[in-house]
């Protein structure tokens, strides 16, 4: 699939001498959903601030669709809408008002049929005489996506759209950007919660300190740096490891009650089967057994964590560039989604299953 | 929007630019309007009516009508400013500005657009108070191609510094440091209710350092044809003072200095 967004070796080094990206290379494909994951402070919005247009690069090209970002930028931006993080809308408009400004900014003559559309996809057209002010922070960021999707852009940027609102809207979100997929618009997702990316993305990538650690396509990361985990509910606690069982990569849990396997989600042979044999042949007897496979959540905290000698200890934790007081991996508000803690702790929302 | 699709004017960009800052001047019509042509009238009574009955003539002009353009002028200098420097600061502000950083409008359409909407106004208000002015003293218009010319050249050169103003920024008291304690003061030490003739030699050509006095001769010339300096001076002053602001605009977006990281 051709490339929509071309970057190549951008640096951005800001007046206070803080790097916040460093020699970034990354082609974002036609029609796909990318996503970047990345602490506080990795450089996800500088990254986008830049493809954008609100951030001068220090050096380094984008091509947006062929067209240079500096030197063509009417093409490049009047392709892209962007939702920014920020609640960032006026107060004294009205919803209709600050949508057709914004097609209207973005060179294009009335739309109000396009207009309709959008406020419709997003429940606001109930709301279109209201001004923002008056809205929920729910039903405000629902404009800024209307407001970034008003011109009918070939390309969205959707900063952290999930932050802070409820499951309703966030469900909406999802249909709306799978809808917006469909329809053929690149979408390119920055996201704390792993399992929105889990859930959407068809591409991750991973940046930390200003570096893009990997990208990946999402079932590939997982296959290749996911792990799986066999756990055997004993019928007699063991107090240490048969001799007989020294072949597998085996750990007692749970005050010996359980026997823990790992391996590989990527290897063909998993040495279950074998496994099973050889604790039959040593009369070693369970009572139930439970697969799980690393999520997302975990692969990625492996990654920034192995990147990040200093936050070892702390694995969550990411660095803060100036972006904000809070230096966390968010937690996700949703019932579905994890929490941060240990990686393949069955109660963080690994996929789970019992045989 | 397929990029190539983009003209080489966004007109459509501008005339959004544009309506939203008339949309805001409507919602804030009495701050923007009433309050000025309130203010000047009030300037009339004192000056035109109470004082102005009990002096003499100026320059062979009734005392309340000389002051009609130094009051009209003050008007225009300081909604010019405040105009201006709202409409570009207030997206600074909330944050919006990432919209229009974002967006596909060059430089020039940008300052075409802000500071065409803040000169309407500015222009509207002072052809109100003009009119309010006519109410109570005699007005007379010499060259009234001039008076527009002048009204409006100084109107958009007073929004260009406006939007630096509002540019450079960083609070609402710096917004108002520049109108409130430089502006003001110039324009009544720069001839609104006098003439600079009427000074001892000394501070009249102290005076001439004042760039307000030259905005202020040129204008009441476009009255009554007299003037406290030479108008040809007037308006090479003000065109001056309007192409210094226009190579600070062009240089805060060449650089980007307060609008991008």
């Amino acid at each position: 699939m051709p490339a929509v967004i071309s970057i190549s070796g951008l640096t951005k080094t800001y007046a206070s001498g803080l790097t916040a990206l460093e020699t970034v290379d990354l082609d974002i494909r036609k029609g796909e959903i990318f996503a970047l994951l990345g602490p506080n402070g990795a450089g996800k919005t500088t990254l986008i601030s830049i493809v954008c247009g609100i951030v001068t690069p220090t050096s380094g090209t984008v091509l947006v669709d062929g067209h240079d970002i500096v030197r063509d930028y009417r093409a490049s931006r009047a392709m892209i809408g962007l939702v920014p993080q920020e609640l960032t809308t006026g107060m004294f408009e009205t919803v209709w008002g600050t949508v057709s400004f914004s097609r209207g900014l973005f060179g294009r003559p009335s739309g109000p049929a396009h207009l309709e559309k959008v406020l419709r996809s997003l429940s606001l057209w109930e709301k279109r005489h209201d001004r923002i002010r008056t809205l929920s922070g729910g039903m405000k960021r629902r404009v800024l996506i209307a407001k970034a999707l008003s011109h009918e852009p070939e390309i969205l940027f959707l900063d952290e759209p999930t932050a802070g609102v409820d499951v309703e809207l966030r469900r909406d979100m999802w249909a709306l950007v799978r809808g917006l997929r469909e329809s053929g618009v690149t979408i390119i997702l920055t996201t704390h919660y792993i399992d929105e990316a889990e859930e959407m993305a068809d591409r991750i990538g991973v940046i930390n300190k200003g570096r893009l650690v990997v990208v990946e396509e999402k079932t590939t990361l997982m296959k290749k740096l996911g792990k799986k985990q066999l756990t055997l509910h004993l019928l007699t606690p063991m107090t240490s490891i048969p001799a007989g069982l020294g072949d597998w990569r085996l750990a007692l849990k749970d005050g010996g009650n359980e026997l823990e396997y790992n391996f590989d989600a990527g290897e063909e042979r998993t040495g279950i089967p074998s496994l099973l044999h050889r604790l039959s042949e040593l009369s070693i007897g369970f009572k139930d057994l439970q697969t799980r496979q690393s999520s997302l959540e975990d692969i990625f905290v492996s990654l920034v964590s192995e990147r990040n000698p200093a936050n070892s200890s702390s694995p969550l934790a990411g660095e803060d560039r100036g972006g904000g007081s809070e230096a966390q991996l968010k937690a996700s508000p949703h019932p579905k989604a994890p929490s941060p803690a240990a990686p393949l702790s069955p109660s963080q929302g690994g996929k789970e299953g019992s045989a | 929007m397929t990029g190539g699709m983009m003209p080489a004017f966004n007109r459509h960009g501008v005339l959004a630019i544009y309506r939203f800052e008339m949309a805001r001047f409507k919602r804030t019509l009495w701050q923007s309007l009433v309050t000025p042509v309130i203010t000047t009238a009030l300037y009339f009574v004192v000056f035109g009516a109470a004082i102005g009955s009990r002096m003499g003539e100026v320059d062979s002009v009734p005392y309340g009508a000389f002051i009609v353009p130094g009051l009209i002028m003050l008007s225009i200098f300081t909604e010019s400013l405040n105009n201006a420097s709202f409409g570009i600061y207030l997206p600074k502000f909330t944050g919006t500005i990432y919209e229009l950083l974002s967006a596909p409008v060059s430089a020039l359409e940008l300052v075409l657009a802000y500071v065409g909407a803040a000169a309407t106004k500015s222009v509207g208000l002072g052809l109100i108070i003009l009119a309010t002015a006519n109410v109570f003293v005699p007005i007379q218009i010499v060259h009234p191609l001039w008076m527009i010319a002048f009204l409006i050249l100084t109107a958009t050169t007073f929004c260009l510094f406006g939007f630096i103003i509002g540019i450079w920024a960083n609070g609402f008291e710096q917004l108002q440091f520049i109108p409130m304690l430089v502006i003001t003061p110039l324009t009544f030490l720069g001839g609104a209710f006098y003439s600079i003739d009427m000074l001892p030699p000394a501070w009249r050509t102290f005076s001439l350092f004042n760039p307000v006095v030259y905005l202020i001769s040129g204008f009441r010339w476009s009255f009554y044809g007299t003037a406290d300096v030479e108008v040809g001076v007037s308006l090479a002053a003000t065109v001056g003072f309007f192409l210094i602001c226009l190579a600070v605009v062009a240089w805060i977006f060449r650089t980007g200095y307060r609008l991008k990281n």
